[in-house]
């Protein structure tokens, strides 16, 4: 009989393919003939496409490339147009908003303009693929639980780039585009705003974030674990709970004392999941905003554990008179 | 299944051989230097440590000279600085300021070998003026350098040229076009230790004296003209000045900070005092010192901006928290202790 516990899927059931299901009237043809990659189908299904577009992937896309492309020919560009040095430097450069003299306004090209129209196009690729998700849920006859979850994410983006940085005055605050430099916002924001791990939410969305890897790997573990006995078939056993559910709900009743059902167990990732951009973009928020400094906000909340100090207690050279 | 597990073997094994190749092997010692709990400690890589101890050992010094006899102003021409030395004396510091910065070329280095008194070349003019920055830096900035002191060997370790200074960076080729910005960062930078942090901390703090602190001593954000506005741009400009310090130095944050909150002075380590009077110090030199000398320099010695060679700290520190370890260098050149008048 076939086992499914092993690290990848050494299973791969293979039929005829298939385009699915007929569309609504109105929807656009999917494309592409759809054709089989046995590599592929080791880490999920080996049917490649056909993929729906439509109007809303189009223009998503569109708009997408064109922002990827701005931001590819002006790390280009700032690399004095050498594709090696491009490809040498990828992690370092980046395309920076513009400074903070400029506020709100609107800056030159060179001096953050590309990164405005950048962040335009990008948020609306971004607007427009939510949209499509959505629509195709809804047009496949699913909930759309997908759509909401992506719109969590999507929240914390627009919280980065375009939220905060109005509500501070200053495009300047907001992420450059960039793999390290991005990286170095997030320790700059951290390091102005006297120490997001003193943020409550920062910490509530770490404890999402863990938690939703430690669900993940429970959850996870538990099915490989009992597909032994047809668990893998979550949503049969949600309506009709067989010997692999029972097992699998007996484990953890014995080893915690409570488990989640076959149903809850993805509520609970949903929600782990959902939460940890949704809270992380509340903390976001409010930093420099309304708290300028997180440290001293748990000082005042006595959150903060106080250590002894040195002796002698180290003094601001500036405020003593120190020559110069 | 086999060749499978092979196949994914072998395209695993290189990629954690090449994730792990920018690690370094462990045993690293850790020492504590703060109250348990909070973090306060440094990170050494021993093999690291013993490479750049052999590159930070001072010459042993040169034999004492007689204090007596006439002079050095007095038989000596041209004499402005040390004149007060005895001849021997006298001697004995240049036949050392040779070994220390020009060991391969030897007194032609500096002086006109036909007329010792002449003036001409331009690295005896510096030379004069290098010596009474290393007096400034012994007598007026002991905050700093406190009674280990400096001299000429503390950067130069018989290079000509110190081999950390800074010059002002040069624009990019097509700095003018509308493409491709830098913002001054965004690029793997070593004086900010390949960061992508801005890559010239020094005009702003090291030459200008810009503001450092971006925190605020407030817990809510104020308005008006109670609101900090320090920008996050200002911000990386203080995170790579502070890399910049942290890598000259071979050492943590922790070794001054307390990093639940930087800004803290009772919570910092009096170290942090004596770094705060070495960015005074580097910016008291460069402007002083190193910025009067620009036009005594040939072209080709001042950088792409036509700015003179600078200091920071890696230009004494080198990778030690202590320049030479601390080794007590100076003592043995009491001329360089105080400022002479000329």
């Amino acid at each position: 009989m076939a086992q499914y516990q092993n690290l990848f899927t050494s299973v791969q059931p293979v039929g005829p393919t298939h385009h699915g299901v007929d569309l609504p009237r109105g929807d656009d043809k999917r494309t592409g003939t759809p054709f089989l990659v046995h590599l592929l189908g080791r880490i999920g299904n080996a049917q490649i496409g056909p993929v729906y577009l439509g109007s809303l992937g189009v223009a998503s896309l569109v708009f997408g490339m064109a922002a990827f492309n701005i931001i590819g020919f002006n790390m280009l560009a700032s690399v004095d147009w050498n594709p090696i040095q491009l490809i040498r430097q990828l992690f370092w450069l980046a395309l920076e908003p513009p400074a903070p003299a400029y506020g709100l306004g609107i800056p030159p090209l060179a001096q953050g303009g590309w990164w405005l129209i950048v962040g335009f196009m990008l948020t609306v690729s971004i607007l427009l693929w939510w949209a499509r998700t959505y629509r195709r849920a809804r047009q496949l006859g699913l909930g759309t639980h997908v759509a909401w979850a992506f719109a969590a994410a999507i929240w914390l983006y627009l919280v980065c780039g375009l939220f905060r940085p109005i509500m501070m005055g200053s495009w300047s605050e907001a992420v450059p585009f960039g793999i390290f430099p991005h990286l170095d916002w997030v320790s700059a924001l951290s390091l102005r705003y006297g120490n997001l791990f003193y943020n409550p939410f920062h910490a509530l969305s770490i404890v999402f974030l863990y938690g939703s890897v430690l669900l993940f790997a429970m959850h996870g573990a538990t099915i490989l674990a009992v597909s032994r006995y047809g668990g893998e078939r979550e949503i049969e056993q949600i309506v009709d709970r067989g010997t692999a559910s029972e097992r699998a709900a007996l484990f953890w009743r014995w080893t915690m004392g409570f488990n989640a059902t076959m149903e809850s167990i993805h509520r609970w990732a949903w929600w782990f999941a959902v939460l940890c951009p949704l809270v992380g973009g509340i903390g976001i928020l409010l930093t420099g905003t309304v708290v300028d400094n997180w440290y001293l906000w748990s000082v005042k909340h006595h959150v903060v554990p106080a250590y002894p100090l040195g002796n002698p207690v180290v003094l601001d050279p500036a405020i003593l008179g120190a020559k110069p | 299944m086999k060749i499978t597990m092979k196949l994914a073997l072998s395209l695993l094994a290189p990629l954690v051989a090449g994730l792990l190749s920018g690690c370094e092997r462990p045993p690293i010692d850790t020492v504590q230097t703060g109250y348990r709990g909070t973090g306060m400690e440094q990170i050494y890589n021993p093999r690291t440590l013993l490479k750049q101890a052999s590159l930070n050992q001072a010459p042993a010094p040169a034999d004492a000279a007689a204090a007596d006899g006439p002079k050095a102003s007095q038989v000596y021409q041209n004499v402005q600085v040390l004149g007060d030395l005895s001849v021997s004396q006298f001697n004995r510091h240049m036949a050392s300021i040779t070994q220390w910065v020009a060991p391969d070329v030897g007194c032609a280095y500096c002086h006109n070998t036909e007329n010792f008194a002449d003036d001409g070349k331009y690295t005896k003019v510096v030379a004069r003026r290098m010596i009474q920055m290393t007096q400034r830096v012994n007598q007026d900035w002991k905050a700093h350098v406190a009674e280990t002191g400096v001299t000429c060997y503390t950067c130069h370790r018989g290079n000509h040229i110190p081999t950390n200074v800074w010059f002002a960076p040069k624009d990019r080729k097509y700095a003018n076009s509308a493409m491709g910005d830098l913002a001054g960062q965004n690029l793997a930078s070593k004086e900010v230790g390949l960061t992508s942090l801005p890559f010239d901390p020094f005009t702003p703090y090291l030459k200008d004296a810009a503001p450092i602190r971006v925190n605020g001593n407030e817990a809510m954000a104020g308005v008006g003209a109670y609101a900090n506005r320090a920008s996050l741009k200002q911000t990386e400009h203080t995170y790579s000045l502070m890399v910049h310090m942290s890598e000259s130095l071979g050492v943590n944050c922790t070794y001054c900070h307390n990093t639940r909150n930087f800004q803290s002075w009772a919570e910092s380590r009096p170290q942090r005092v004596t770094a705060w009077h070495g960015i005074r110090m580097a910016r008291d030199l460069n402007n002083d010192y190193m910025g009067p000398l620009t036009d005594k320099f040939p072209v080709e010695r001042l950088g792409p901006k036509g700015d003179v060679a600078k200091v920071n700290c890696n230009t004494c520190h080198q990778g030690a928290y202590k320049p030479l370890y601390g080794a007590a260098m100076a003592k043995d050149y009491p001329e360089l202790q105080a400022l002479v008048k000329p």
